[in-house]
């Protein structure tokens, strides 16, 4: 750890404001905690609201895995790994059964969390209402009523338009049967592993300054139709690296003749996978 | 017959301004009442007003529940305020594009009222969707189109089947028919006449057409500077206008 920041970059009292938020949250699953967001070097998008979030979190025995696509080593994760490592001093760990607290964009780990572990969106827009209703004011009031037929709406869009719900990221969930919440741009194949997860889970939206969780063993339930139940992706292939049948797949278009390799998007559980005999 | 609406000394002032000042009325289920005027008369105003979607100044609305009691909407907390306009009332805007969602199809459009309500069968949805089209005399074959591709007076149509879809017990509608071409608003017209029939609902309809009024209307109340000038059946007031005003507004009108 060097002496030119304050541990985990973030002062003491930032520090504090979140954890007061981040409690706040917990207490009330689902609901957006407003926070005072600060600056971070790293523009709005990249993560913001994750690393305030991690910030709060991180204590000198910590182990940190960051996370992007799933993936440990693209330019995302591993530059908020080398931030937190070079700010706090804590051990980074890419595997995910190591690890106390993952900041992750976009995926959730395949390997089964565990209570004593916490796993932190960065989210980039906490409202799942938005794109039907821009008004925040209104937003916010439906929220208060619980009144989210709007969301349906987009859900009747999508089957009218594709014959199927075609929302295949950000589903709409409803958390702890009260409060309409976005999982952040998980794809819908992760939404089952919200529910009743034994791990704490923590969203941050650092440029809309707004924090959310979702607590162990809580209750979320992916919106659909009874006529048209939520459903995940599924993929005729299996990763062509480890084998793995029921992870999320990455295409990878290998060359400009129409070559595509079908690989696990978790690289974790899949360089796990291969590490050890095929048992 | 019980009323279903009644309105005691009703008042709504934007500031030192006069929006609607000390009007009472009673609304009885099935009657359609007209209230006519020039524009700035407060029209509108009173609409909203007793719509509940402006604050009454003074002066109360009470509105006769199915169960018999009578709400009090001075007394009414923003939840049941959105409950009652949801699933009890229905509000046509002037212009369509005010009160659609554009964004989405006019079938979805059709289906958010029931959404909000809570139905979750999106096949039984979409039949409703398509039955609602075809009353309004929409092709239910559009029922996949953004309402942006739709003309004015479809647009119009689409607004009142969106309204109707919950089978409120009253609509307030606000010139309905206010900058469509006469032929369309024809059509309009009788198909409003035909579902309140059908429906057997109540409405309050803010004009400026005396026609529409004629048409529509049992009763009317012509309105002057946020004033109810004379009120009574629409036949009476507009061929033996009594009040100075009604009998300008009456005269004034163009006839071939």
């Amino acid at each position: 750890m060097t002496s030119d920041y304050n541990f985990a970059f973030l002062d003491e009292n930032t520090k504090r404001m979140l954890r007061r938020a981040l409690l706040k949250a917990v207490a009330i699953p689902g609901y957006q905690v407003p926070f005072g967001s600060r600056e971070m070097p790293l523009p709005y998008g990249w993560g913001t609201g994750g690393i305030q979030l991690t910030a709060a979190l991180l204590g000198p025995d910590d182990v940190l895995k960051v996370i992007d696509q799933g993936a440990d080593d693209t330019t995302n994760a591993v530059n908020i790994r080398r931030f937190f490592a070079r700010v706090t001093g804590v051990a980074t760990t890419e595997r995910t059964s190591e690890a106390s607290v993952i900041q992750t964009r976009h995926r959730i780990p395949e390997t089964p969390l565990r209570e004593d572990q916490i796993l932190v969106f960065q989210v980039p827009e906490p409202e799942p209402l938005r794109t039907l209703e821009p008004r925040e004011a209104e937003t916010r009031t439906l929220h208060a009523l619980a009144d989210y037929g709007l969301m349906h709406v987009k859900l009747y869009e999508d089957i009218a338009q594709y014959g199927h719900i075609a929302t295949s990221y950000d589903y709409p969930v409803l958390v702890d049967g009260r409060f309409l919440t976005s999982p952040s741009p998980i794809p819908k194949f992760d939404n089952p592993k919200l529910d009743r997860s034994p791990a704490l889970m923590l969203f941050g939206a650092g440029r809309e300054k707004r924090l959310y969780a979702i607590p162990p063993y809580t209750h979320v339930e992916s919106l659909a139709f009874d006529d048209h139940p939520f459903e995940i992706q599924r993929w005729e292939q299996q990763c062509q690296l480890c084998g793995s049948g029921d992870s999320y797949l990455d295409e990878v278009v290998t060359d400009d003749r129409g070559s595509r390799l079908f690989v696990c998007s978790d690289t974790d559980y899949c360089g796990q996978r291969r590490a050890e005999p095929a048992a | 017959m019980s009323a279903l609406l009644q309105v005691r000394g009703l008042s709504h002032h934007y500031g030192q301004r006069v929006g609607c000042q000390d009007v009472s009325f009673d609304l009885h289920p099935g009657e359609l009442l007209c209230i006519v005027g020039e524009s700035g008369s407060g029209k509108s105003t009173l609409l909203k007003t007793v719509a509940a979607q402006l604050t009454a100044s003074s002066g109360s609305v009470r509105y006769h529940q199915r169960d018999d009691s009578w709400l009090d909407l001075n007394e009414l907390d923003e939840a049941g305020r959105r409950r009652l306009a949801r699933e009890e009332w229905g509000f046509v805007t002037q212009n369509p594009r005010d009160g659609l969602r554009l964004n989405v199809s006019a079938g979805a459009n059709v289906a958010e009222r029931l959404m909000a309500k809570g139905m979750r069968n999106y096949g039984q949805l979409r039949a409703i969707a398509k039955g609602w089209l075809e009353r309004v005399e929409i092709d239910p074959a559009r029922v996949d189109d953004a309402p942006t591709s739709f003309s004015g007076g479809m647009q119009q149509r689409l607004q009142i089947a969106r309204t109707l879809v919950t089978q409120p017990r009253l609509v307030f509608m606000d010139e309905p028919t206010a900058g469509l071409d006469v032929s369309v608003q024809a059509r309009i017209l009788d198909l409003l006449r035909r579902l309140v029939n059908e429906l057997g609902l109540a409405a309050v309809m803010v004009t400026h057409d005396l026609a529409v009024a004629r048409l529509l209307a049992a009763r009317t109340m012509v309105m002057q500077g946020g004033r109810v000038v004379e009120t009574g059946l629409t036949d009476q007031i507009l061929d033996d206008p009594q009040h100075p005003y009604t009998q300008l507004l009456v005269s004034s009108v163009l006839t071939t």
